[in-house]
């Protein structure tokens, strides 16, 4: 068992326009990408739980030519709003390096 | 038949800076344009608020100096899309100032096309009632009240206008633009396939955003053919891989595959990435679907407020433990106070940010509890004028100190103040307002064309 912070090559999060905030969880090599994928690790609902936020207002992406999964949500408040706190959305991900993945059962050594 | 045609992106963003080799390098290629965006809405929503350029006039003298002399001595066009960086009037005369200076400096002679793109409260209003019009989730049907509240409001051009202006000029200064469109205008206009000029364009405008490993920012080359495009890093120490340029249609985009245009929707579902060498991607296999109304999205920027900001810091446990009734206790505290200086009267808010809990991520923050030995407490008060923040502020950090909790018995100094004023007046602080699209008459009728000849 692994997380994702360690199977990834990048996480990271960043606007999509003042309104939207976007998740990019990237990998280096094509198998551990499938483990993630196949297994899962990522769904709206699990995203939803963890940001607070309803599940129909997310979405998620598998990428199989860049190796990456990405998640798109609206942000809360607008970039540089007074309510925000984050005006580049660049610190939004953390929530999502301790996810699990079975990395043992996809035969991966890494 | 159409032959190969190499395109220069610059960088990606204007004065964020590039190799001046690279661009000589690329010339001598025989690049047929240079572009180079100098937009983003990142920085937040002040820039389009006041007119001000995120990077600094040297800065964006220095990279617009290298590709304006570039681009007039060989001969060939050079587009700038977003001016200014949110291409507002104000950002666009600024811009202007900054090329005619260097034309004068460095005796060069062109035609210059400048692209308004700034949009008129009245114009915006005609747009509204004729039902051109709509909002885009997660935003709220356009009203007049959010018309009238704008400072200003820009329209995002398509390749259209740069087309228009392209035909009559040699530089084109365009207002807020389609990041694409700065390097898809020409291609299409040449005939190139649509899905070939978009997704080109959509990797271009970030410069070398789009390599395995990026040390600094600098430039990339695109050479379209009939149905794909090659790219390729200026820098010899950087490489494409079809990994990295794959991973670019993530960036910045809410979805990957659609990527919204506002002459229809890139699709890069079946595109295929493919090494022709070790620094070289060919991308073949996107589709370009037209929209069924032409629609460019609008960006408007409006008021806030006043700021005054107070830090301080928490280092009791006994505090830290009760936070939330601490800071609760506080603002009935407060506002009862308030009542009796400012009155119900004026309008204002008090937004509290607590680092060491959920500072960073707010309402999204899963695990909102303070569990460290210390928190910063960060809180911003905003209203109709500085004056009336900076008193409701003064009274909030004298109050926040001596706010009591049940442990301790007698006036206690609970909130360390790293600085004397502890309150900071922030001056006036905006927000984006408007997401929402526009459906123009035409698709170059929102953005009016001035020529100069220097």
């Amino acid at each position: 068992m692994k997380t994702l912070g360690q199977c990834a090559k990048l996480i990271r999060s960043k606007n999509a326009g003042p309104f939207w905030l976007t998740i990019d969880v990237m990998f280096d090599d094509p198998a551990t990408y499938r483990a993630v994928r196949d297994q899962r690790v990522v769904t709206v609902e699990l995203i939803g739980r963890l940001y607070g936020q309803p599940a129909d207002q997310i979405s998620v992406f598998e990428h199989d030519a860049a190796l990456a999964i990405k998640i798109s949500l609206p942000r809360p408040q607008s970039s540089g709003s007074p309510l925000d706190t984050d005006v580049f959305g660049g610190q939004q991900y953390a929530p999502l390096l301790d996810l699990n993945v079975d990395i043992d059962a996809a035969g991966l050594s890494k | 038949m159409l032959g190969p045609l190499p395109l220069l992106a610059a960088t990606g963003m204007l004065g964020s800076g590039f190799r001046e080799d690279s661009i000589q390098r690329a010339v001598g290629l025989g690049v047929r344009m240079i572009g180079c965006d100098a937009g983003t809405t990142d920085f937040g929503p002040h820039l389009l608020a006041t007119g001000r350029s995120q990077f600094s006039r040297a800065a964006v003298k220095r990279d617009t100096s290298v590709i304006l002399c570039s681009a007039v001595r060989a001969g060939i066009p050079l587009v700038i899309g977003s001016a200014g960086g949110a291409g507002g009037d104000l950002n666009l005369g600024w811009m202007r100032d900054v090329l005619t200076e260097i034309a004068a400096e460095q005796s060069l002679h062109f035609r210059l096309a400048v692209i308004h793109s700034e949009q008129t409260k009245a114009a915006v209003k005609d747009l509204k009632r004729d039902g051109r019009v709509r909002a885009l989730p997660p935003a709220q049907p356009l009203t007049d009240r959010d018309i009238d509240d704008s400072l200003h409001i820009v329209a995002m051009m398509g390749a259209e206008p740069i087309q228009a202006a392209l035909e009559h000029s040699d530089v084109v200064l365009a207002g807020r633009s389609s990041d694409a469109a700065i390097y898809s205008a020409l291609p299409l206009q040449l005939g190139y396939a649509p899905a070939v000029c978009w997704h080109a364009g959509k990797i271009l405008e970030c410069g070398a955003a789009a390599v395995a490993q990026r040390a600094a920012p600098d430039s990339m080359v695109a050479v379209l053919h009939a149905d794909s495009f090659d790219i390729f890093p200026m820098r010899e120490d950087y490489r494409c891989t079809p990994q990295s340029i794959a991973s670019h249609t993530l960036y910045e985009n809410a979805d990957p595959f659609r990527l919204v245009e506002p002459s229809g929707v890139l699709g890069t579902l079946e595109t295929r990435y493919t090494a022709v060498d070790d620094r070289t991607v060919n991308v073949s296999g996107s589709s370009f679907h037209p929209a069924a109304r032409y629609g460019v999205k609008i960006e408007g920027a409006r008021l806030a407020g006043y700021s005054t900001i107070v830090i301080g810091a928490i280092r009791d446990p006994l505090i830290i433990r009760q936070l939330d009734s601490w800071l609760d206790r506080l603002d009935d505290n407060l506002r009862e106070r308030l009542r009796s200086t400012v009155g119900d009267g004026p309008r204002y808010q008090i937004v509290v940010r607590v680092y060491g809990r959920n500072g960073v991520m707010g309402a999204l923050e899963p695990r909102n509890v303070a569990e460290g030995h210390e928190v910063t407490l960060l809180w911003d008060v905003i209203s109709d004028s500085q004056e009336l923040s900076r008193s409701i502020a003064a009274s909030l950090s004298h109050m926040a100190v001596h706010n009591p909790i049940p442990e301790w018995h007698g006036l206690i100094s609970g909130v360390a103040f790293p600085f004397a004023p502890s309150e900071v007046d922030r001056g006036p602080v905006y927000e984006f307002h408007l997401n929402h699209v526009v459906f123009p008459p035409t698709p170059t009728s929102l953005f009016p064309i001035e020529y100069l000849a220097l």
